[in-house]
């Protein structure tokens, strides 16, 4: 079975530089130079996978990374583990294991294979129609689906490698280096201008470069040692930038682009270490130049996909660069003199040609006189009808095409080979290009869609602009740079170009059959498993749009995006359904063009650099101090501090109980801080507030709630009056940024005319709140200055003060409904006052809490979370909040719609206080509210928002909104969970001390 | 992404910057003097064109300044930018 089909010394392929490398656990070797794809073709290894959907062996078929087929696994059950990797895009390397996939239990015997004959009842939409329904029977779908398809294994282990980001910025950037690509690389550079190559392949020069042909010559010389010469000329130029391996994946407006730098993957494992394996480069371009070349179609015929059926460009590039022969007996299946290119440089190195079927009829093709010249037979205006050979093709079977092209006439001929090259013709790659907006248009001659009209600064050359011949190309490429870079002239102009190519072409979407289409089996998107009757069954079932045509039968909806079928399914869908090509348009091409590791996505933003995160200055002292950790926004607040092996419950259970007895002391330093200056300051807060503070006294806090222009409740937090012009504001700490853009916001584009000036000071004061009944004594012992008793320092009251010669600010203020205080220090004293106050407290017991016990004392009093209790639809009128919403006040943000027709129902969601009929009994947050378990369907009253066990009132409590809950005190509802229902009854949200005497006791 | 010139900084990409909606609604001074339908009319109708569009963006990342630009939706061009509290300078 194994042979050596390396025909020749190919100058791309290092022979004295020998790779081995695994295959489905198997040892093979290859040279430096090989792709994984040449390497297997080398060793006579066709049958590489199986397919998605019918299990059907599968070849290579392409060399590039348009292979729909040949995709496999790396390095399975590694962390370096990679699915999905094109076999054709593989540089092997010593160590190299590759495996294949969608095959169990393995890709000589498949299980799934047996789907293959069980298609009659796979048909287009069969995924649709028969999984979707009964929904109850998709457990048992699944299974069988997940076991037997897939694509490929993601790994288990985190990725061992290194990625980056980098951006770069240059006048032109260049799509692609075939030989338009080269030619506009060398004109940009020569002109000045900084310029970028970019090539997805290891080499440059596209696929002139190893054109070695009599037939195609520039200044009388082979085109490849033109080209070369080219090459060499333009890596000695300053100003320009070569990046191989490199593609792009995303073409954006505005010349953005992304491109994907593979630095590491041809290299063995352990030489990987410590490099960087990815490089996504965010290039920023005036100018972008796409020659981003054009891809070979297949054709579609009765068992199309069998390995050994290649495009004929495929098998050129396998002979003429890695010196590697896919079959010894070949033949061709044609429309076009394509595939005659294929045949010469088969014969050139003494390979076997077979025969040539031609689509075209009359052909007057110097190409094909040379091969008759070489006892090549020809069968003109003749198809292929069907081929054989289960694992890899072994005949043919040949007929005469009608005159139409609609029908096979005559009798069937028996050809045997062991590869067949298909061409139909070329599909310019403007995927980049449509990606970027571009608009397409149709070419009737050859029926293709080329670049119509360009949305930036860009343009396409050479085939992927439909130039596809040297002469196209020397006549258009010079013509279409010069305008763009607005030069004069160009290195290319008056060359004599020797191009014996015909451009006829006999274009048949759907070759004909002998068989009904419904016997018959042309694939069209080889990945997918989508067929041409597929297609034609969607058009039956009223599919039109092309867009819905894809959907349904997945055609273009694998990893390869449909390079190679796409053209052929449009086809197919124009000539049944009677629409012309181009009105009928093509499916969106989107970024990435060919898949991108996660790693190439996230670049170094992984582990604790994923987000940046905020801490406190008091951060390391909780950290030392056993607290665990609650992000909030960005921040890290500390959320319980364990002790002795306390769970979370156990902890808040003792923080609350502490507080409210004797001490407690929080790091509020999270809060946001905005500090408010000038003549119309409390005019403003007029107008952003809900309550009124032109009033407000110097050196007094008070509560505000902020709300939107459409009523509901947005922010809250206490503002204190510093000076008759100057007010710091808190905001929550999850809301800082938003409501600071939000005044900007009013004060820049509303009230222009308002003298006040926002600065953010969060980041600058460190907050710390000591609250409960021995607060007083221990403010007192820091601050031994201070007169701390109620009438020179009353609650909402704030003083200046000094500890030393640290200035402070202490605001008399509580979100726990105890007597505390805030004080507030330049953040750099933030960590050692803290400190202090712990040693000061130590006598009262002083206990630090975090979040969680935060939430549970203000939820013993009733005071709401914006964002935990509200959810952007709820009014101070939902809350219960009537008091804060100024009668007075001519206008504030949110007033007017505070009495819409909706705002003013009475059945509104509202918040109340909820009691379990059994005091132990904790409410989940966010479980269900209901009223009558009989009714169908049952009515959805509300839900739970905040609920906890209250050590300090012995009972659950918990605050929830209920449908017109204001008025339904006292009333029985039932809180429904999976294995039971629970009695509770409305209640007053505030459950603690409604007298507010601990305030100021 | 989307280049943005903003008329206080220069040219900044457009993570940098943050979207505002429609341009040119002014908040009603009295508001209370308006019917339901004349204050919904301010709250949520927008227009989403597409073709040339007034917008407001904020450089949040940056000044914090807001200011107005006409953009194409069908193709994110923007023909002009200018400052809060300009006249459009095209139509
Ligand atoms: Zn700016």
């Amino acid at each position: 079975m194994t042979k050596n089909l390396r025909v020749k010394t190919s100058k791309f392929i290092d022979e004295t530089y020998r790779i081995s490398f695994k295959f489905n656990g198997k040892i093979y070797y290859g040279f430096k130079g090989d792709t994984l794809a040449s390497a297997l073709l080398a060793n006579n290894i066709h049958l590489v996978g199986r397919s998605f959907k019918y299990h059907r062996p599968r070849g290579i078929m392409t060399a590039g990374s348009e292979e729909p087929n040949a995709i496999v696994q790396l390095h399975n059950k590694t962390a370096r583990t990679e699915p999905n990797v094109r076999a054709t895009e593989v540089e092997i390397y010593e160590g190299l294991e590759a495996s294949s996939q969608n095959c169990w239990p393995s890709v000589n015997f498949d299980i799934g294979g047996i789907n293959n004959f069980l298609s009659p009842f796979l048909p287009a939409g069969f995924y649709y129609k028969t999984f979707m329904w009964p929904a109850s029977f998709w457990e048992k779908y699944e299974y069988f689906i997940r076991k037997s398809a897939g694509l490929g294994k993601s790994p288990t282990k985190s990725d061992p490698d290194i990625y980056e980001h980098k951006y770069i910025h240059c006048d032109v950037l260049v799509i692609g280096s075939g030989i338009s690509g080269i030619m506009a690389a060398k004109t940009a550079a020569k002109n000045g201008l900084k310029t970028l190559l970019v090539e997805e392949k290891p080499n440059l020069g596209g696929s002139t470069i190893y054109q070695k042909s009599e037939i195609f010559k520039i200044n009388n010389q082979f085109s490849g040692s033109w080209l070369e010469n080219e090459i060499n000329e333009l890596k000695k130029l300053k100003n320009l930038e070569i990046k191989i391996r490199t593609t792009v994946a995303a073409f954006h407006g505005y010349n953005f682009l992304l491109a994907r730098q593979n630095l590491t993957d041809h290299l063995p494992i352990e030489h990987r270490k410590g490099k960087i394996r990815h490089r996504l480069l965010k290039i920023r371009a005036k100018k972008v130049v796409s020659a981003t070349g054009s891809i070979e179609r297949p054709l579609i015929f009765d068992n199309n996909d069998r390995p050994g059926i290649l495009l004929s460009s495929a098998i050129k590039r396998y002979v003429d660069l890695f010196g590697v022969a896919c079959g010894e007996k070949n033949i061709f299946l044609t429309n076009n003199d394509t595939a005659y290119e294929t045949a010469i440089s088969l014969i050139q190195k003494g390979i076997n040609v077979e025969a040539i079927i031609d689509n075209r009829e009359n052909i007057d093709s110097k190409l094909l006189y040379d091969l008759e010249k070489n006892n090549v037979k020809i069968y003109k205006g003749f198809t292929v009808v069907g081929t054989e050979g289960y694992k890899k093709i072994n005949k043919i079977l040949v007929m005469q095409l009608s005159k139409d092209g609609q029908r096979v006439v005559g009798s069937k001929i028996k050809l045997s080979c062991d590869c067949l090259g298909v061409s139909g013709g070329w599909t310019p790659a403007v995927h980049l290009f449509t990606q970027s907006g571009g608009k397409l248009k149709f070419r009737d001659d050859d029926q293709i869609f080329i670049p119509s009209n360009y949305p930036s600064e860009q343009i396409c050359i050479g085939s992927c602009n439909g130039d596809f011949t040297l002469n196209d190309i020397f006549i258009n490429v010079p013509k279409s740079l010069k305008k763009f870079l607005k030069i004069k002239k160009t290195e290319y102009e008056n060359f004599e170009i020797l191009s014996e190519i015909n451009k006829s072409k006999r274009n048949i979407w759907l070759l004909p059959s002998d068989k009904i289409l419904g016997k018959t089996k042309s694939f069209v998107d080889y990945q997918n498993d989508a067929t041409s009757k597929d297609i034609k069954l969607a058009l039956r079932e009223g599919f039109r749009s092309i867009e819905h045509v894809k959907r349904y039968t997945t055609t273009g909806m694998g990893t390869d995006q449909g390079k190679l079928g796409n053209m052929h399914a449009l086809g197919i869908i124009s000539e049944t359904a009677g629409t012309k090509m181009g009105e009928l348009g093509t499916t969106t091409f989107r970024p990435p063009y060919t898949p991108l590791t996660f790693g190439t996505i996230v670049g170094r933003n992984v582990g604790e650099y994923f987000d940046t995160f905020r801490k406190t200055p008091i951060h390391e002292w909780h950290i030392s101090n056993n607290a665990k950790f609650e992000n909030v926004g960005q921040w890290k607040r500390p959320w319980y501090y364990p002790k002795n092996n306390e769970d979370m419950y156990q902890a808040v259970q003792r923080e609350s109980k502490a507080a409210r007895d004797s001490a407690g002391i929080l790091d509020a330093s999270t809060l946001g801080k905005i500090d408010i200056q000038g003549t119309d300051a409390s005019e403003f807060l007029n107008r952003v507030y809900t309550n009124a503070w032109s009033k407000l006294a110097v050196n007094r806090c008070r509560y505000g709630l902020m709300l939107n222009e459409d009523g509901m409740v947005y922010d809250d937090g206490v503002t204190t009056r510093l000076a008759e012009n100057h007010y710091i504001m808190t905001t929550t700490t999850g809301g800082a940024a938003n409501v600071m853009g939000k005044l900007e916001d009013y004060l820049q584009t509303e009230w222009p005319e308002l003298d006040v000036y926002l600065t953010s000071v969060t980041d600058h004061y460190s907050t710390i709140s000591v609250c409960g009944p021995n607060s007083k004594k221990i403010v007192s012992k820091i601050f031994a200055d201070l007169d701390f008793s109620d009438e020179k320092f009353p609650h909402m009251s704030f003083k200046n003060t000094k500890i030393g010669q640290i200035n402070c600010r202490i605001m008399r203020i509580s979100f726990t409904g105890e007597h505390s205080y805030e004080i507030n220090v330049q953040a750099n004293y933030g960590k050692s006052i803290w400190e202090k106050c712990m040693e000061v407290g130590k006598d009262f017991n002083i206990t630090p809490y975090g979040t969680e016990t935060m939430h549970l004392l203000r939820a013993e009093k009733g005071f709401i979370i914006v964002g935990q209790d509200t959810d952007g639809s709820m009014t101070p009128i939902d809350l219960q909040m009537d008091w804060i919403v100024s009668k007075k006040k001519y206008d504030f943000i949110g007033k007017r719609s505070l009495y819409r027709s909706d705002t003013i129902r009475e059945d509104r969601k509202q918040l109340v206080g909820l009691l379990t009929d059994n005091p132990e009994e904790v409410l989940e947050e966010g479980a269900q509210i209901i009223a009558n378990v009989k009714k169908t369907p049952i009515e959805m009253l509300g839900h739970v928002t905040s609920s906890y066990y209250s050590p300090n009132l012995k009972k659950s409590i918990a605050l929830g909104v209920v449908k017109g809950g204001k008025k339904m005190m006292g009333q029985k509802l039932i809180v429904p969970m999976e294995n039971k229902l629970i009695n509770v009854t409305i209640s007053d949200p505030v459950f603690l001390d409604k007298e507010n005497k601990k305030l100021n006791a | 992404m989307f280049l943005i010139n903003c008329p206080f900084c220069g040219e900044r990409e457009q993570s940098e910057f943050k979207a505002g909606g429609e341009a040119h609604i002014v908040r009603p001074k009295q508001p209370t003097e308006l019917s339901d339908d004349e204050w919904a009319e301010y709250l949520f109708m927008r227009k989403n064109i597409k073709g040339i569009q007034f917008e407001r963006w904020n450089h949040v990342h940056g000044c914090r300044k807001w200011f107005n630009i006409v953009r194409d939706t069908s193709n994110d061009e923007i023909k002009v930018v200018y400052k809060m509290g300009t006249k459009p300078p095209i139509k």
